[in-house]
């Protein structure tokens, strides 16, 4: 099972990062979306991959799994959310104003 | 003790930040009254903080009262005070400039994010936990955001697309770098982290250098290091002037972090890392402060001078933080004041200079502004701050960091220091005299006078005139911070930890 998550989060992250140097903003914006995937699996693994151990106290509970990468990745799992959701309207509002969705500047920052 | 007041600056801005958003969002004359009360009172209260900061040694609150490596906690030091009142000076300097301009009728929801941007600022330098300064950063970073693209434009939301996209790719690193960490060592509080790192067993040194390392290039594109600094020309071009004065402080939050972060739980005696960081981080300061200095003298715009100027002085002040001296960190730390007020003021002036010129174009001569005189006594004044001439505080942070190199590198240190330096005054004078003496022949355009927007930015100058003028008992002050960060023990015992064995 580690294989498989280990690979998993390498893969994501590669096509995230392949999709963030696209010069089109919809690509990066998904490129994105999967590096933060990743990033979330990737804290959940770090408490250590146990399966079907409950987090939280239980009578019955024979071992537990740690709970603090849960409580993390629930964070960080919000804020990215919002934050992608901010970066769509950004983009959505540049894409209006400027009529194509290039993502590179075009007049070298002049004002 | 400061017992609950220690939340005081997150939880007040928050507070205010809402309630603008809810009840004042169709009434801005009373939304800049409360907006202006609130960070006037953000100041006193920083200013208090720091007397009893300075007083009584760090002060830990808990959250919730959980105890600290399980619960969150937030530490007074002498340095989040300090910067805490930094910002809550700037920004209420700042906003009055906004006002004053009416920079904040040209959007909607400007108090309201300015407050959140308080409050992001404030809980970043404040926390002792190393996944709630994430969570403050992006806190900051998204209200950064909506300021970032206040009053709109085509080149405006071009820039900021590039930034939310860079600085996404900058908090998914840090999440990464924190991840990591807590795989090793089981927590995230600083203070536990640097009780418990010293005890790292030999075969996890790895993986806390590659955390390091993560964490070191977080703070560096914050702090606009090369080579991550590219979101900053045309993020502080573009922005509007305020936010671009207040975003002087956002580059500080990055150096801030390295500083805490790397004295506290990396510090070069840490057997894991040793000099690593410090290695990493000073050839980088050396080129930013060569691209900035590069940079000021090929811009074609005032707005990228001054952006240009601002990454000079971060490759300065990150040039003091690599050395990780208490001598040095004492010099990064009275230059980041400096560079902080500094960069401000020229951002001002180029929204003035902006607002009655049209353009801020270097390259074709104008008509003379309304109130040319004064704006040009004022780019001079800044000038002469922004490239560390003698006698404003400048030359005497640059002196002062200088002062704390002598040693190994001496010679390639002092050489970028003071050549740049020279750029910096060749770069700026050009600036200068393009925009206020080359001009065209012809009348001013009519313009009003915006007299509370030069009140503001002369209270910053007033600001870099007092840190000059009580630069001694300041640097003395500075010295006992910064032997107090090379030497945490009282901010470890302010956590209160419970003894506990190697991880």
């Amino acid at each position: 099972m580690e294989i498989l998550v280990a690979s998993a989060i390498g893969l994501m992250t590669a096509v995230g990062i392949y999709l963030i140097l696209r010069l089109r903003t919809f690509p990066v914006i998904v490129g994105l979306s999967m590096i933060s995937y990743a990033c979330n699996v990737f804290i959940f693994a770090s408490g250590r991959i146990v399966a079907g151990l409950p987090p939280i106290l239980s009578p019955d509970a024979a071992a537990y799994t740690d709970p603090m990468p849960q409580a993390l990745v629930l964070t960080a799992i919000v804020i990215s959310f919002g934050m992608t959701a901010v970066l769509v309207m950004m983009a959505l509002g540049a894409f209006f104003e400027a009529g194509d969705d290039r993502i590179d500047l075009d007049d070298g920052g002049a004002k | 003790m400061m017992g609950h007041w220690i939340i005081v600056p997150v939880v007040l801005p928050a507070i205010m930040g809402a309630f603008t958003l809810l009840v004042l969002r169709n009434t801005i004359e009373v939304a800049r009254v409360f907006s202006t009360v609130t960070t006037a009172l953000l100041a006193a209260l920083s200013v208090w903080l720091l007397l009893g900061a300075s007083a009584e040694g760090p002060e830990a609150y808990f959250l919730g009262n959980w105890p600290a490596p399980f619960g969150i906690v937030l530490v007074l030091d002498r340095l989040s005070a300090l910067m805490v009142a930094l910002t809550a000076f700037l920004a209420l300097a700042v906003q009055l400039y906004a006002i004053g301009t009416g920079w904040d009728t040209r959007g909607r929801h400007f108090h309201a994010l300015w407050q959140f941007q308080l409050m992001g600022l404030c809980g970043a330098f404040l926390t002792g936990d190393a996944f709630n300064l994430f969570v403050f950063f992006e806190v900051l970073l998204i209200a950064s955001y909506g300021l970032m693209i206040h009053g709109g434009g085509r080149a405006r939301l071009k820039a900021g697309v590039q930034y939310v996209a860079f600085n996404l790719v900058g908090s998914t690193l840090f999440l990464f770098g924190l991840a990591t960490i807590y795989s090793v060592m089981g927590t995230l509080n600083m203070a536990d982290l640097a009780a418990k790192l010293p005890l790292l067993p030999e075969g996890d040194a790895a993986l806390m250098r590659l955390a390091g390392v993560m964490l070191l290039m977080v703070f560096a594109i914050k702090g606009a290091l090369v080579p991550l600094h590219f979101w900053l020309p045309a993020t502080y071009a573009q922005a509007p002037g305020p936010v671009s004065a207040l975003f002087a402080v956002m580059t500080k939050v990055g150096a801030y972090a390295v500083i805490r972060c790397f004295t506290l739980f990396f510090p070069v005696t840490l057997p894991a890392s040793g000099a690593l960081f410090a290695n990493l981080l000073l050839p980088a300061a050396l080129v930013t402060l060569a691209v900035g200095a590069i940079g000021v003298m090929g811009a074609r715009t005032l707005a990228t001078v001054a952006a240009f100027a601002a990454i000079a002085s971060m490759g300065t002040l990150f040039t003091a933080v690599a050395q990780f001296t208490p001598q040095a960190t004492a010099a990064a730390i009275y230059y980041l004041l400096h560079s902080t007020l500094a960069a401000a003021v020229m951002f001002l002036i180029t929204d003035l200079v902006l607002s009655r010129r049209g353009t801020t174009d270097l390259v074709s001569p104008k008509t003379p502004m309304a109130q040319h005189g004064l704006l040009a006594a004022l780019f001079m004044v800044a000038a002469i701050a922004v490239a560390g001439m003698p006698p404003l505080s400048g030359f005497l942070g640059k002196l002062l960091i200088l002062d704390a190199t002598r040693g190994a590198g001496q010679m390639l240190i002092w050489g970028a220091i003071l050549v740049s330096s020279f750029v910096l005054i060749l770069g700026l004078a050009r600036a200068g005299s393009a925009v206020f003496w080359k001009t065209a022949p012809g009348t001013p355009l009519p313009h009003a006078p915006q007299p509370l927007a030069f009140v503001a930015t002369g209270a910053l100058v007033a600001g870099l005139i007092g840190l000059t003028l009580a630069a001694g008992p300041i640097t003395g002050w500075l010295a006992e911070t910064a032997a107090a960060l090379h030497d945490p023990v009282a901010y470890i015992d302010a956590n209160k930890l419970e003894p506990h064995d190697a991880p």
